[in-house]
């Protein structure tokens, strides 16, 4: 599963505090369930999350074994000026996915 | 036991008292089923949505090339499903129909049962479907399938002894192991299960409850699970779509 649902805001006052959410399609194997055989299914998680804004970044999160498939990550940023705004998820096994979408701040 | 006192509907929930397996869940599971930015079922619908107009098989034909837009086409065909179909004799529910397209139409091979690509199909099928009222047609020719997969559901089965009408018509709402029984209608499917942290069909969570009851699991694509699913979506009979939901 690559592909992502995100919500950014298409408009925004400047100064507003927003909402920003992202959902990764992944599984998420934690590295520590066995097969019916016993064989370990090796870990493949996505490692980080981060949001650029205007290609500075605004949030960023380590993610774990922990954290369950297809994670879902919202987080709230200060609307400052339009532009893009960009979520990238990367992981395991050269995983890397992003996700844009334009903002106008007035 | 109770519940055999009339014959003909012994033990169906009355009409007022259906509800979906929705209203049983917490506000959280809820809160993620309503939102479309946070329910990951859309996941499987938006690669359904590519995979509707990519070209497959020796006839090199995608879906769209047949039915157009699917939010015109699919309207209702999800809540039609299991339908009777006379080539092959018998009803077949909505993956088996769109395998048959596959076969039949695409000349391409049928999708496996619970892969990535059949589930986001039917997912992005039963998704234009939602809100609409279940409406399963039951004529001379499916009455015989009702019946059959009527009497699985109250068969009892397995080493543990039970039939799905115990628990589902007798004791939903109450508690098995801390979870709350529901009342088993389908009108979620296919539908994100927490437990599976994946999406999946309801010959899966069939085959998942017959392996609890510890009976043994019918194949998926099975007769046995087919008229079962036919039995539960006319029993489940006006009650709104809502797929994909989400369950815990």
């Amino acid at each position: 599963m690559a592909s992502a649902l995100i919500r950014v805001p298409e408009r925004a006052r400047r100064g507003e505090v927003i909402e920003i959410r992202g959902l990764i399609g992944h599984p998420m194997e934690t590295g520590y369930r066995r097969t019916q055989h016993g064989e370990r299914i090796a870990r493949d998680i996505v490692r980080l999350f981060t949001c650029t804004y205007n290609g500075t970044e605004v949030f960023r999160a380590e993610l774990h074994p922990a954290i369950a498939a297809n994670p879902f990550i919202a987080f709230s940023t200060v609307a400052t000026e339009s532009g893009t705004i960009a979520l990238h998820w990367s992981g395991d096994n050269g995983f890397t996915a992003t996700e844009s979408a334009a903002i106008v701040v007035e | 036991m109770v519940g055999l006192a009339s014959a003909a509907l012994a033990g169906e929930i009355p009409r007022a008292e259906r509800r979906s397996g929705y209203e049983f869940m917490s506000r959280e599971t809820r809160a993620m089923q309503d939102d479309d930015g946070a329910n990951p079922g859309l996941l499987w619908v938006l690669e359904g949505e590519t995979a509707w107009s990519r070209k497959v098989g020796a006839a090199g034909r995608a879906c769209v090339d047949c039915h157009g837009d699917a939010r015109a086409s699919m309207k209702g065909v999800a809540a039609r499903h299991p339908v009777f179909d006379a080539a092959r004799g018998r009803p077949v529910d909505l993956e088996q129909r769109i395998n048959a397209c596959r076969t039949d139409r695409q000349q391409a091979a049928p999708l496996a049962y619970e892969s990535r690509e059949l589930l986001a199909l039917t997912a992005y099928v039963a998704r234009q479907s939602r809100g609409r009222p279940i409406e399963v047609t039951i004529d001379e020719r499916t009455r015989p399938f009702l019946e059959a997969g009527r009497a699985t559901f109250e068969r009892r089965q397995g080493q543990l002894n039970l039939a799905c009408t115990q628990c589902h018509d007798e004791h939903w709402g109450r508690r098995l192991a801390g979870n709350v029984v529901p009342q088993a209608h389908p009108t979620g499917y296919p539908l994100y299960r927490l437990e599976w942290q994946s999406l999946g069909s309801l010959q899966r969570r069939l085959r998942g409850c017959l392996a609890g009851i510890r009976a043994e699991p019918y194949d998926y694509g099975a007769p046995e699970l087919v008229d079962l699913e036919l039995y539960l979506m006319w029993r489940a009979r006006e009650m709104a779509i809502d797929a994909p939901a989400v369950r815990p």
